[in-house]
């Protein structure tokens, strides 16, 4: 069983075709980059993965439940990290993760320990107590990609979750997430238009213009060749 | 306790927290009825004679009149308050947070209307309360009474404030609903006047504050806090709420996309 799949995705808004017939598959335990230029879709794709949209046409498998028949099970095998934050910043770290939890189904004890055990793994258990207005980018990040993991997902996703960091900062998270993966069996779907992000253990998926150009491992696609290369090449190709 | 009670309490500690937050919120919310209590009354009273109408037995004062409506008048801006942070949640992103929640998207709308009624009701029993001390009194059963009325106009106004939320696209565009749904809404009831004196001005005002829910809402109020039921305003309130949280769920329907309208 794939950790996600998605089948002939489809979606409009009005007469700008956002996705065209996007199929992909990530196995289980795999960090998947989806590499794309500002516009080719990534944030439509997030925003049907995670059902804020009902697309139009196709399927998707979150860890073998179908985000259609089932949602209320798919969702809840996924952690969601979305492009702009998403934390309230007048409440603590501590106080915006147990409002989370809750809407998860935790509460007392039970989240207590879920909440200091996804902050530990992020180094940010002796900030837990500071409000998030006062937290820096990556601290924020960090929280958001704490809070993710509260639930014990098994398809983590992230939509540009570097962006607007410093390069040290982002070079953390990103070793963080493929930690994540190599160690806690995770699937993961990393989309970014950073390509120094990709590694070439990824699975990559090319997506432009609403369409995946290419999609296996990065060592596959790019070969010797910087990823960088490869991807301008590709969307060069295509305008 | 179930996954739906917890998210339940949840929803509701993060209103009430947000609102303790915001103490301008608190303020701007009691001095607006106060100042039409206490200002514009005085100066209406003279103008205003009002006739002996249910529930009332006697002749009453106009103070005592239009504290019903200002009630209303709390519950309906704080139901457009709830809309505006519901707009703002979905500019901010949290609202993606509560939306992408394992639970039924319903559900969760219910929640965020329980959450924002109860505080809605908290700060009309505040309104009542400072009334009180300016001698401007019910029966105290009444104060009890008013419960139930208080909490179905605040539920219904609520749902009217997620429907109109899931229907505005940016934070800038909410001095529309100021002027198209908030004054209207108030001006054309019997918040301030009583309907036949409507009748009077005009046939067509007059059935537009009849079909008014605002109106329906007040008229609630009014008679709850005389231990009176008035049943067609209960009918209609109901039906109010129904319409609306059918209106909001239907905006915030997955298949019509939130994050699409948010852009």
């Amino acid at each position: 069983m794939s950790g996600l799949s998605v089948q002939n995705l489809s979606h409009n808004y009005g007469s700008k075709q956002a996705l065209d017939s996007v199929s992909f598959e990530v196995e289980r335990g795999k960090f998947c980059a989806l590499l794309g230029p500002n516009g080719a879709g990534k944030s439509t794709l997030y925003a049907i993965l995670t059902r804020l949209i009902v697309p139009e046409q196709g399927s998707i498998q979150i860890a073998g439940a179908d985000l259609r028949k089932t949602p209320l099970i798919a969702l809840k095998k996924m952690g969601i990290v979305f492009q702009q934050t998403t934390l309230d910043l007048d409440l603590s770290v501590r106080q915006n993760l147990r409002y989370f939890a809750a809407l998860h189904g935790m509460s007392g004890k039970v989240a207590d320990r879920q909440i200091d055990a996804a902050l530990d793994r992020l180094d940010m258990l002796e900030r837990a107590e500071e409000k998030v207005r006062s937290l820096n980018g990556g601290h924020k990040r960090r929280t958001e990609i704490a809070r993710a993991l509260l639930p014990n997902p098994e398809v983590l996703l992230l939509d540009e979750a570097t962006v607007g960091l410093d390069t040290q900062t982002r070079i953390a998270i990103t070793d963080h997430v493929h930690r994540l993966c190599a160690e806690d069996g995770l699937t993961v779907l990393w989309a970014t238009h950073l390509t120094d992000e990709v590694r070439s253990s990824d699975d990559l998926i090319i997506l432009h213009q609403g369409k995946v150009l290419k999609s296996g491992t990065a060592l596959g696609i790019c070969g010797e060749k910087p990823v960088s290369e490869v991807f301008m090449h590709l969307i060069g190709e295509t305008q | 306790m179930t996954a739906y009670l917890i998210a339940l309490r949840a929803i509701i500690a993060r209103e009430a927290l947000r609102y303790v937050g915001q103490r301008e919120r608190f303020l701007a919310a009691l001095v607006r009825p106060l100042v039409w209590l206490l200002v514009f009354a005085a100066g209406f009273r003279a103008a205003l004679g009002l006739s002996i109408i249910p529930p009332y037995q006697t002749y009453i004062t106009y103070e005592t009149y239009i504290v019903p409506g200002l009630c209303g008048m709390i519950l309906l801006f704080n139901g457009m308050q709830t809309s505006l942070s519901l707009v703002y949640d979905r500019e901010m992103g949290s609202m993606k947070v509560l939306m992408t929640a394992p639970l039924p998207r319903g559900w969760l709308l219910f929640c965020k209307l329980v959450g924002s009624t109860l505080i809605s009701v908290l700060q009309a029993y505040t309104f009542l309360a400072i009334a009180w001390l300016f001698d401007i009194r019910m029966e105290a059963l009444g104060y009890l009474t008013a419960l139930p009325a208080l909490a179905i106009g605040g539920l219904m106004l609520g749902a009217l404030g997620l429907a109109i939320s899931s229907r505005v696209k940016q934070l800038e565009n909410f001095a529309g609903v100021m002027n198209f749904v908030i004054f209207p809404m108030f001006f054309l009831s019997s918040a301030l006047y009583p309907l036949w004196k409507m009748a009077e001005a005009g046939e067509l005002l007059f059935v537009i504050c009849s079909i008014n829910p605002f109106t329906h809402v007040v008229e609630l109020i009014r008679f709850a806090l005389y231990l009176e039921i008035n049943l067609a305003a209960l009918g209609w309130s109901m039906w109010g709420l129904v319409v609306c949280l059918a209106l909001a769920i239907f905006g915030y329907d997955p298949a019509r996309g939130i994050s699409r309208q948010g852009k």
